[in-house]
């Protein structure tokens, strides 16, 4: 039942910080390179820009569901379980979304880099 | 890529660590919570290390975002992958933790996979506009020109 709570822990970490990843990427390229804005305007144009952003506060409220559910999974799960496993698992999940979505490049090497990856969450599961 | 933003990426890495560390012996003081103690899971927050790890977190999470608004998605989380090794070095030596040798093969082939990745382009032309070779959209330089 230990391990049933873990995974299923790890599966609500990866579906809602994929979802709020990408609503996250989304927003920061509309905002444009924070970097930039700060030296030109100050922090208060950064924040302020950032909170404008209608879709920041739907991928923040996706990370405080995969928050939560990482803490739900570390109550159950070995840390170098839970938090390797739902980050590697989360990096595969992006890949395809970002492609989908956000309409990024995903290249051969990126592919074999996710499948290194997905081969390294099974060894790790074993 | 600049030093500037090389460090992004660094602190990305570390305040995640240190987060994760942070949050896993908090939790430790409440033992496994179950679907019907909900609300203890809510109060964890009050705990210091709980607290202290979500103060992290929150620079992680400044970092991260920082590094979303001039780099790919598909490139920012790999290029910071060195965190699960680190977690994991963290969960053994710290938390004392077992770590068997086909899971430390695992942590192995997740750190190459994702160091093969961190290899390439930070920021790639987006699919619908092949043209395209411009960096994210500037809007700081639109703002300003007259």
């Amino acid at each position: 039942m230990k391990d049933l709570y873990a995974w299923s822990a790890i599966g609500l970490i990866v579906l809602a910080s994929t979802t709020g990843d990408v609503l996250l990427s989304y927003s920061m390229k509309r905002v444009g390179d924070v970097g930039e804005l700060w030296k030109r305007r100050g922090a208060l144009a950064v924040i302020g820009r950032v909170l404008a952003t209608p879709t920041f506060g739907l991928g923040l409220m996706a990370m405080g569901v995969a928050f939560y559910s990482l803490l739900f999974g570390l109550s159950w799960g070995n840390l170098s379980l839970v938090v390797p496993a739902s980050a590697s698992l989360t990096f595969v999940a992006n890949a395809v979304a970002a492609r989908i979505f956000l309409h990024e490049r995903v290249g051969r090497r990126r592919w074999i880099a996710a499948l290194l990856v997905a081969g390294g969450v099974v060894l790790m599961a074993v | 890529m600049t030093f500037r933003k090389y460090l992004v990426l660094a602190g990305i890495t570390v305040f995640s660590t240190a987060g994760d560390s942070l949050l896993a012996r908090g939790m430790r003081d409440f033992g496994g919570f179950s679907l019907h103690n909900l609300s203890g899971l809510l109060l964890a927050i009050l705990n210091p290390w709980v607290a202290m790890g979500i103060l992290f977190l929150l620079t992680f999470f400044a970092c991260y975002m920082s590094a979303l608004s001039w780099a790919d998605l598909t490139y920012v989380l790999p290029a910071t992958s060195l965190a699960y090794v680190l977690v994991a070095l963290i969960g053994h030596f710290r938390l004392h933790e077992v770590i068997s040798p086909t899971r430390w093969a695992g942590i192995a082939l997740i750190a190459t996979g994702v160091g093969f990745v961190a290899a390439g382009p930070s920021f790639t032309p987006s699919r619908e506009r092949p043209n395209s070779q411009s960096a994210p959209r500037d809007t700081v330089s639109l703002e300003v020109k007259p």
